[in-house]
């Protein structure tokens, strides 16, 4: 067993772990954190993407132990204070889900590429930024009209997102 | 049309818990001490199982209980049989066996469960499922489907001679053997439907809890359709009275066919739980996914249309041989029947049709129902070779289509199905405005200038769902009725609950079924709610697939609502003193015709469940109505897809440069949501046309067994999509729906294939057409061009 401590949306959350527990695991199992999901065990259905120190990683392909101290962020922090962030209203406004199970990771994929590429990245680069997110039920199309729309939103908001 | 009404764009309820992490998916779902499931599988496609050795595993870490075949038997545990009867040409029935929870005896296909280990954490589960020996006597497997039936292969079933399960047939052979006969120009064709592999984004799962207090087991699985799961577990498992089995589908994450058939699995976390008495929870991986998902398509076909001097089409036939697999899956043999024959007419007034199809069993995984369901496959055949009959006759793809088109309604086909209503020409005309097919030769030009090569597809398809009248439905083999079921609940507040057979696994019910009560209600959509998945609260339904949940499961709700308003309109004549005949229900208030004495509807439905204003003997208090619709007829979606590709014979890579689709769905209740599924539907048969192939080895391993060798279409593999509607409403249910969830992947693939070989010069080109196939094509049509 290894002791393992970290934030999760804003706080601190520890155990005592199985040292292959993956971070996915350990949110889902440890913390009951189920939105975060996991889709596929070759790393590339995207539905697991949580962030971890304000980037984008796929929890499915790290250990628990290896985010010691980390600040990790959920699809359940992304709100602030019960308001949606605008990345998540867009997908509402642009119906950018059916299923939802590839929502989670799709929106926290679409916040961090913002976040890198910036509020006035077009479709191509919405598109190729998304590789690593699978859907099967949307054929993607509204998922970029969504995350256009988050991009724009997140440009007014007073801060960057996280 | 009000802004929550019908026809109106309106978002959806649903959505707030999915994009904030907060849905309940059978995963999600934890019970107090459970355990976890991990199956053993073989890793052999055929092969006796001579012995299972637990004793190992049993002293694993945290291992509970290890079960096999041996023990279902033991547990009276009833293997699975096919839900559908097909024929053979002289009568007599399919040869079909039983489907076990655990295979006992033989493994027919890489990845059949033969024992389960449970234990108190997933990993122990994992890690004590290694230590249960097998020892298998390895026997020759048969893969290949054209093949299959052929002497000498390795035989799958004992009862099944040349691993035929049916040769079946449809249409009118001496007919059709005439209008050949006369024919001026045949068009032959030969292409396989390449075997799929579903791959919804959530993996399967099953939660079994089994409380010893009240007798009852309560099953958590990732369900199209709970209520069909409940009658054939509780069947199989001789739970009675059926209500001692609980089934709940909670949120699911994406079906799209392969999540309606009853699996092993859940029937063994159904059975384990009780036995064990404590949960058992399973969720696959995607490897378990890929390999025991039920697969969809798989068809070899030899097609040949015959064509008079002018080009309209004499006469079609066809003869396929169809994969079912190892196991009757539950639906499976009606997929390459009923749901394929049928809709070979297409468009076109075509006088002569048959059809033989030959399902064969080989060492596979069971082969069932997906996103289309024989549609697809048909579409496939009919757009496929009419495309090569108006290439091969020097015409105009579009203008041969229209001249073949059927115009006028009803229209009786050679293959049982009398299109309703449609018009055909008109959304072909819109189609191709909206993709600018005039303009195609200078965007052609300026692709060649470039060294690029483009082309265009077309594909004209129709299809049949809203599944189904009960009476056909049996007649052709599914004897467990397709109507669907509606309870609208109306609250002492005024509120509404709307609780349905159907179930939503990604097409937003909660929301457009709302809709249609606020519509016709005049109530807030706020104030309605829809209530579906849990068979100890909607008493019987059959699910949702087959693009029913519009034309069938919306009309059971719109009967349901014509019962509740005379019922209200009842009750309000009393408050208002007028006789009902004379109320008028418009935008929730109740009126006296022709005066401006009115009621609210939160008035009405208070005084109904007070009762004090009328007497309760004469009128009932209380507003709950329920119906149950059996369809008419199926329904007729219909409409034309065009697809522009530009490719780089350089690499082989096909870029889809524009998408046009112009779909006859009938009404609409939330356009939105249908372009969502036009969009969804489109981008699957976009996969199977361009990437996804699911391949096995001669020995029967499947090759393509994760994301990494199964590709599946990515944002950047497609482009956004132009999704437009002409609408000839339903004449067959009150809503006037035709249904709109799987014609995209129905639609799509032809559209496609037409588009590459256009852009190549008429080569060819087997599903996928990947980069390196594209490329192999593209070498021999410069060859062949330079030759020439």
């Amino acid at each position: 067993m290894v002791h393992v401590s970290m934030a999760v949306n804003g706080r601190q959350a520890s155990a005592d772990l199985d040292p292959r527990t993956l971070l996915v695991q350990f949110l889902r199992e440890n913390l009951r954190l189920t939105g975060t999901h996991v889709g596929c065990d070759t790393s590339q259905c995207g539905a697991c993407v949580v962030h971890v120190d304000g980037r984008a990683i796929k929890s499915c392909t790290v250990l628990a132990a290896s985010c010691e101290g980390a600040q990790v962020t959920t699809i359940e922090g992304l709100a602030v204070s019960g308001k949606l962030h605008p990345m998540q209203q867009a997908f509402q406004d642009n119906h950018g889900l059916q299923c939802g199970f590839c929502t989670p990771g799709m929106i926290m994929a679409a916040v961090d590429l913002v976040n890198r590429e910036g509020s006035h990245i077009d479709e191509a680069a919405i598109r190729h930024g998304l590789e690593g997110n699978i859907c099967r039920c949307t054929g993607y199309h509204n998922i970029v009209k969504a995350v256009a729309q988050g991009a724009r939103e997140m440009a007014a908001l007073p801060k960057a997102a996280e | 049309m009000s802004a929550t009404g019908i026809g109106a764009s309106v978002k959806r309820k649903e959505d707030i818990r999915f994009i904030t992490g907060k849905g309940h998916y059978t995963d999600d779902i934890n019970r107090p001490g459970q355990a976890y499931a991990y199956f053993v599988r073989s890793p052999h496609a055929h092969a006796t199982i001579d012995k299972i050795d637990a004793s190992a595993a049993l002293k694993s870490p945290g291992v509970v209980a290890v079960l096999t075949g041996a023990d279902t038997v033991a547990d009276k545990i009833g293997a699975h049989v096919g839900g559908v009867t097909v024929y053979f040409k002289d009568g007599s029935p399919l040869k079909t066996g039983t489907f076990p929870a655990l295979a006992h005896g033989k493994a027919l296909y890489v990845g059949d469960p033969i024992a389960v280990v449970i234990a108190d954490t997933y990993l122990q589960a994992r890690d004590g499922a290694e230590n249960v020996v097998v020892e298998y006597g390895v026997l020759p497997a048969v893969v290949d489907t054209a093949s299959a039936a052929k002497p000498g292969a390795p035989q799958v079933h004992d009862f099944a001679p040349n691993n035929t399960t049916f040769n079946w047939h449809l249409g009118d052979q001496a007919a059709t053997e005439a209008a050949f006969a006369k024919a001026a120009h045949v068009t032959k064709l030969d292409l396989v439907n390449n075997r799929l592999i579903p791959n919804a984004m959530e993996p399967r799962a099953a939660v079994g809890d089994y409380d010893e207090g009240t007798d009852v087991t309560t099953l958590y699985t990732t369900s199209q359709n709970p209520h069909l799961a409940r009658v054939v577990l509780s069947a199989f498992q001789g739970i009675a009275p059926e209500n001692k089995l609980r089934v709940i589908a909670p949120d699911v994450g994406g079906g799209f066919g392969s999540k309606i058939f009853i699996y092993n699995e859940e029937t063994v976390c159904a059975w384990a739980a009780k036995k064990i008495r404590r949960p058992v929870k399973w969720t696959a991986d995607r490897t378990e996914s890929f390999l025991t998902d039920a697969h969809g398509r798989d068809h070899v076909t030899h097609a040949e249309l015959a064509l008079d001097a002018s080009g309209k089409i004499l006469g079609f036939r066809v003869h396929t041989i169809a994969n079912l697999g190892a196991y009757p899956s539950t639906f499976w043999s009606i997929v390459p029947t009923w749901l394929y024959g049928p809709l070979l007419s297409g468009q076109y007034n075509i006088p002569a049709i048959y059809l033989e199809v030959d399902g064969v069993y080989t060492n596979s995984a069971p082969v069932d129902a997906l996103r289309g369901a024989g549609r697809p496959e048909a579409t496939f055949v009919v757009e496929r070779i009419v495309e090569k009959a108006a290439r091969e006759t020097g015409s105009d793809s579009a203008e041969f289509r229209r001249k073949n088109f059927v115009a006028s309604f009803p229209h009786q086909t050679p293959v049982v199905f009398s299109y309703d209503v449609g018009d055909y020409a008109k959304a072909l005309d819109k189609a191709l405005e909206l993709a600018d097919y005039k303009g195609l030769s200078v965007r052609k030009a300026a692709s060649a200038a470039k060294g690029k090569l483009r082309g265009i597809g077309f594909s004209a398809y129709i299809e049949a769902c809203g599944l189904a009248p009960s009476q056909t439905a049996a007649a052709i083999g599914v004897g467990v009725g397709q109507w669907e079921s509606a309870e609208v609940r109306v609250n002492m507040v005024g509120t509404v609950e709307v609780l349905t057979g159907s179930h939503s696994h990604g097409q937003g019910h909660e929301t457009t079924f709302a809709q249609v009560v606020s519509d016709r209600l005049g109530i807030p959509i706020d104030s309605v709610s829809v209530v579906h998945g849990d068979t100890d609260k909607v008493q019987m339904g059959m699910g949702t697939y087959g693009s029913r949940s519009g034309a069938v499961g919306l009309s059971a709700i719109s009967k349901a609502l014509d019962k509740i308003e005379a019922k209200a309109k009842k009750v309000a004549g009393h408050l208002l003193e007028a006789s009902d005949q004379d109320i008028e229900l418009k935008d929730g208030k109740f009126t006296v015709k022709g005066t401006d004495k009115s009621i609210d509807w939160v008035s009405v439905a208070l005084n109904a469940y007070t009762a004090h204003k009328f007497n309760g003997q004469e009128l009932e208090p209380g507003l709950k109505e329920t119906a149950f619709w059996d369809p008419k007829n199926f329904t007729y979606p219909a409409g034309v897809h065009i697809c522009e590709v530009e490719i780089d014979p350089q690499t082989g890579v096909v870029t889809i440069e524009r998408w046009t689709a112009v779909d006859d769905f009938g009404k609409l209740i939330n356009p939105m949501i249908v372009e969502g599924q036009v969009h969804g539907g489109v981008a699957h048969g976009i996969g199977q046309a361009l990437m996804e192939a699911a391949r096995y080895d001669s020995d029967g391993q499947l090759l393509t067994a994760s994301f990494m060798d199964y590709c599946m279409p990515r944002a950047d593999d497609l482009p956004s999509f132009k999704i437009d509607t002409i609408e000839t409403p339903c004449p067959s249910n009150p809503l006037g729906i035709k249904g709109c969830g799987e014609a995209g992947a129905i639609a799509s693939p032809p559209a496609v294939i037409n588009a590459i070989t256009d852009a190549l010069g008429h080569e060819d080109i087997a599903m996928p057409a990947t980069p390196q196939a594209v490329w192999r094509a593209a070498q021999k049509a410069v060859t062949k061009r330079a030759a020439e």
